[in-house]
C-alpha cells in the first residue's frame, strides 16, 4: 500500500544507502521534505492546484515490481538508431555505466550522474538541488526518496552540437523509481536535453521525476520529454526553470503513456527579455488521464512565452491543462499567448483547459484560447471522395491535428521519433507510414 | 452511363431538389446552370455521397449500379470525382502524401499497380506541369495558404491524377480571374475524352466560352427546368435567370435572344 506510512518507512530503510547519504546538507534536506510529504499527504481535490486530478487513491494503491526484465539494450539500440547524442541510462531508477555512452564532451561540460557529482562536487550540485518547499507534497517525496538522475553543467558560451539523452526505464526489481536531474547552463551555453521514460508490463509501478533548469543570461535551452510508460503506471513529474536576462527555454511535453501522468511544468523570468515557449501534446485512450499543470512567470520586463497544448482523447480518457502566466507588476511590455486544443475521438471522454491569468502590469500583451472540437465533417468527406476510406482518413486527420505540436519540435530527429512515437500508438498507423 | 430519375433531396426537412431527371452518356459534357439556391451544389455533393443530404425520392443510376448505394470512397475508387467549389484545407498532411494516397487507393481498387514514390514524383510534376503549379505546393499542407486559383488548379490536378469516368465540377470557375479560368478550362479539356463525361457546375455562361458543352441543363427550385445546347447558355448570359419564375415555373417563353435561336 501506498499510505504516506509506507513511504516514510521506505525512506528509512533507505537513506543510509542514498547517494550523499554521508551529505550532512542532503540529510537534513531529505528529512525536511519526507516530514513535509508526511505531514501534508497526497493532494487531493480540496487542492487548489489539483482539483481535476485527485490523488487521494494513492493511499490504497498497490504498486509492484514488474516480474520480467524489460529488455534495456534493445529498447536503447531502437533510439539510438536515428539518434546522435550523448546518452545516460537509467534503469530502476540508478545509473547504469554499461548501457550509457557519454561520449566525448567539450572541455569544461560535466555530464553525469547525479549520484557521481554528490561524490565529485557535492558545492555545485547543493546549489542547484532546489529545497523541500519547492512544488506540492509529491515533488517533496522526490526529493527525499531520488536515487539519481542527471547532472549537466554548461560552462559560459559552450554549446552541446548534439543533444543529450536520458533514459529512465522501469527495473526489474523496483515498483517505484524517484529521478531528480539537474541541469546548470551558464552565460551563453546552449544545449538540448530529452528525457526518455519507458517502460513495459502489466505491474503498476510509480515513476516521481524532477527536473530543474537554471537558464542563466542568454543560454539556449531546449528540454524534450517523451513519456512513454507502461498502460498501468503513474507518473507524477515536474519540470522547472529559472531563466536570466535575454534567456530562451523551450519545453516540449509529450505524454503518450500511463495510467496517470501529471507534469508540472514552470519557468520564471528572472531576468528582462527572456523568452519561453512551452509545447505540449497527449495522446490518450482507455482511461488515461494526463494533466499538465503549467505556469509562466513573467517577474521582469519585455518578455515573451509562446504555449501551445494539444490532446488527442479517446475512449473514457480525461485531458487536463492549467495554463498559469503571471505577469508581475514592473513586468511591462511583456507578451503572452497560450493555446490549448483538444480534439476529441470519443464521446466518453473529458477534456479540461484551464487558463489562468494573473495580471499586475499595465502594458502587457495576453492572450488566451481554448478549444474542443471533434473531426472535421468537411475535411473527412474531402478525403473519402478523393478515395481514401473512412478509417484512413480520420487516422490522417488525427494525426494532422497533432502534426502543429509536432511541427515546433526544431530538430529534425527529434521531431522525426516523437511523430514515430505518436503514430505507433494511433491505429491504423501503418496507413500513414509513409509520413515518417 | 449516369442516370438520374426523379431525384429528391432534402437537409434539415428543407426540400433542396424535388424530382430532378438527368442523363449523361459517355463521352458528353453537360453544363448546369442556374440562380443560386437553385439545388447546383446539392446535386454534386449528393452525387459524391455527402450524407448530410437526404434522398428521399428517386434513383441514380452509374453504368447499372446503384451510385446512392455506394459509400463515398468506393464511388471515388470506380471513378467518380468531384472538383469542390470549396476545396478543404488540411493542415498538417502534405500535398503530396494526400496526392499519392489518393492515386493509389483508387489505382488499387482498379486493380493498377500501386506507383512509389518515384513513380509518382515523376507523374505528379508533369501533371503540376500542365496545369501550372509550381513543384513547391507539393510540399506544402494541403490547401493551406492556397489563393482561390491555386487551391482550383489543385483540384483539376487531383482530376488529372484520378483519372475519373465521370467528372463534377462545382463552379471551379468561381473566384477566378481570367487568366486562371484559362488554365483550369485547358486542364480540363485535356481530360475530355470518349470514355469520360462531364458535368460542370456554373453560374454564368464564361467558362463554357472555354469548356464547349454538349448540353446545357438549367436548374431551379431543384428541377431542370429547360435543355438545350450551348446556345441556351449564351441565351441566359444575355437575359439572365429572371424569366424563371419563383416557384420555379416557366411563366412565359424566355424572351427572344436576339438571334441566339
Amino acid at each position: 500500500m501506498s499510505a504516506v506510512d509506507t513511504w516514510v518507512s521506505a525512506f528509512h530503510a533507505g537513506s543510509a544507502v542514498q547517494p550523499g547519504a554521508d551529505l550532512p546538507w542532503l540529510a537534513a534536506l531529505r528529512r525536511e521534505a519526507l516530514y513535509r510529504f508526511a505531514d501534508e499527504g497526497w493532494p487531493t481535490r480540496r487542492h487548489p492546484r489539483w482539483q481535476h486530478t485527485s490523488l487521494a487513491f494513492m493511499d490504497q494503491q498497490d504498486f509492484a515490481a514488474n516480474t520480467v526484465a524489460p529488455d534495456a539494450a534493445a529498447a536503447l539500440s531502437r533510439l539510438r538508431a536515428d539518434n546522435e547524442g550523448h546518452w545516460l541510462v537509467f534503469i530502476g531508477g540508478r545509473f547504469n555505466a554499461g548501457l550509457s555512452a557519454i561520449g566525448a564532451l567539450p572541455a569544461g561540460v560535466q555530464l553525469s550522474s547525479l549520484a557521481e557529482a554528490l561524490d565529485t562536487q557535492p558545492e555545485a550540485v547543493q546549489a542547484a538541488f532546489g529545497s523541500a518547499t519547492d512544488g506540492d507534497s509529491p515533488a517533496a517525496l522526490n526529493l527525499a526518496l531520488a536515487t539519481d538522475g542527471a547532472w549537466l553543467h554548461l560552462p559560459r558560451g559552450v554549446a552541446l552540437d548534439a543533444p543529450v539523452h536520458l533514459v529512465f526505464i522501469g527495473g526489474a526489481d523496483t515498483a517505484s523509481q524517484h529521478l531528480r536531474n539537474l541541469i546548470v547552463a551558464e552565460a551563453n551555453s546552449e544545449a538540448t536535453l530529452v528525457e526518455h521514460y519507458l517502460g513495459e508490463g502489466e505491474a503498476t509501478t510509480l515513476t516521481t521525476a524532477t527536473t530543474r533548469l537554471q537558464v542563466a543570461a542568454d543560454a539556449r535551452i531546449t528540454h524534450l520529454k517523451l513519456q512513454q510508460e507502461a498502460e498501468p503506471a503513474i507518473h507524477l513529474a515536474s519540470i522547472d526553470a529559472v531563466q536570466g536576462r535575454g534567456a530562451h527555454f523551450a519545453s516540449h511535453s509529450l505524454s503518450f503513456g500511463a495510467r496517470l501522468a501529471r507534469n508540472d511544468i514552470h519557468t520564471r523570468f528572472d531576468g528582462e527579455g527572456c523568452e519561453a515557449l512551452l509545447n505540449g501534446l497527449y495522446h490518450l485512450d482507455g482511461r488515461r488521464h494526463v494533466d499538465h499543470h503549467t505556469s509562466i512567470n513573467h517577474a521582469q520586463p519585455r518578455g515573451s512565452s509562446r504555449e501551445f497544448y494539444r490532446g488527442l482523447l479517446d475512449g473514457n480518457a480525461r485531458g487536463v491543462f492549467t495554463g498559469r502566466i503571471i505577469v508581475a507588476k514592473d513586468a511591462q511590455r511583456s507578451d503572452a499567448m497560450q493555446r490549448c486544443d483538444n480534439l476529441l475521438l470519443s464521446r466518453a471522454v473529458e477534456a479540461d483547459a484551464r487558463p489562468e491569468l494573473e495580471i499586475y502590469a499595465d502594458d502587457v500583451k495576453c492572450a488566451h484560447g481554448a478549444t474542443v472540437g471533434q473531426i472535421d465533417e468537411d475535411s473527412l468527406f474531402y478525403l473519402r471522395t478523393r478515395g481514401l476510406d473512412d478509417t484512413h482518413a480520420r487516422q490522417l486527420l488525427t494525426y494532422a491535428f497533432a502534426a502543429d505540436a509536432l511541427d515546433r519540435i526544431a530538430l529534425l530527429p527529434l521531431r522525426k521519433q516523437a511523430r514515430a512515437a505518436l503514430l505507433a500508438r494511433l491505429p491504423g498507423a501503418e496507413l500513414l507510414e509513409e509520413l515518417l | 452511363m449516369l442516370d438520374i430519375k426523379n431525384l429528391k433531396a432534402s437537409v434539415e426537412g428543407k426540400d433542396i431538389l424535388k424530382g430532378l431527371d438527368l442523363q449523361v452518356k459517355a463521352g458528353e459534357v453537360h453544363a448546369i446552370m442556374g440562380p443560386n439556391g437553385s439545388g447546383k451544389s446539392t446535386l454534386s455533393q449528393v452525387l459524391a455521397g455527402r450524407d448530410a443530404f437526404e434522398v428521399t425520392d428517386g434513383s441514380v443510376t452509374w453504368d447499372g449500379q446503384d451510385l446512392l448505394a455506394m459509400p463515398i470512397e468506393e464511388r471515388a475508387r470506380a471513378g467518380l470525382f468531384l472538383a469542390f467549389q470549396y476545396p478543404v484545407e488540411i493542415p498538417g498532411v502534405s500535398n503530396a502524401y494526400f496526392l499519392k494516397a489518393a492515386v493509389n487507393a483508387v489505382r488499387k481498387h482498379r486493380g493498377l499497380p500501386e506507383f512509389d514514390a518515384m513513380d509518382f514524383l515523376t507523374r505528379v510534376k508533369a501533371e503540376m506541369k500542365a496545369v501550372g503549379m509550381k513543384e513547391e505546393f507539393l510540399y506544402r499542407a494541403v490547401n493551406e495558404g492556397f489563393s482561390g486559383g491555386e487551391k482550383k488548379r489543385n483540384e483539376v490536378l487531383q482530376m488529372a491524377l484520378l483519372e475519373p469516368r465521370l467528372a463534377i465540377l462545382d463552379e471551379t470557375d468561381s473566384g477566378l480571374d481570367i487568366d486562371a479560368l484559362k488554365v483550369v478550362a485547358d486542364g480540363v479539356n485535356r481530360l475530355r475524352s470518349p470514355e469520360r463525361s462531364l458535368i460542370v457546375i456554373t453560374h454564368y455562361q464564361r467558362l463554357l466560352d472555354y469548356i464547349v458543352p454538349d448540353h446545357v441543363h438549367v436548374l431551379s427550385q431543384g428541377r431542370i427546368v429547360r435543355s438545350g445546347g450551348r446556345e441556351l447558355a449564351l441565351e441566359l448570359e444575355e437575359k439572365g435567370y429572371g424569366w424563371i419564375g419563383d416557384a420555379g415555373e416557366i411563366h412565359a417563353a424566355p424572351p427572344a435572344a436576339g438571334g441566339a435561336q
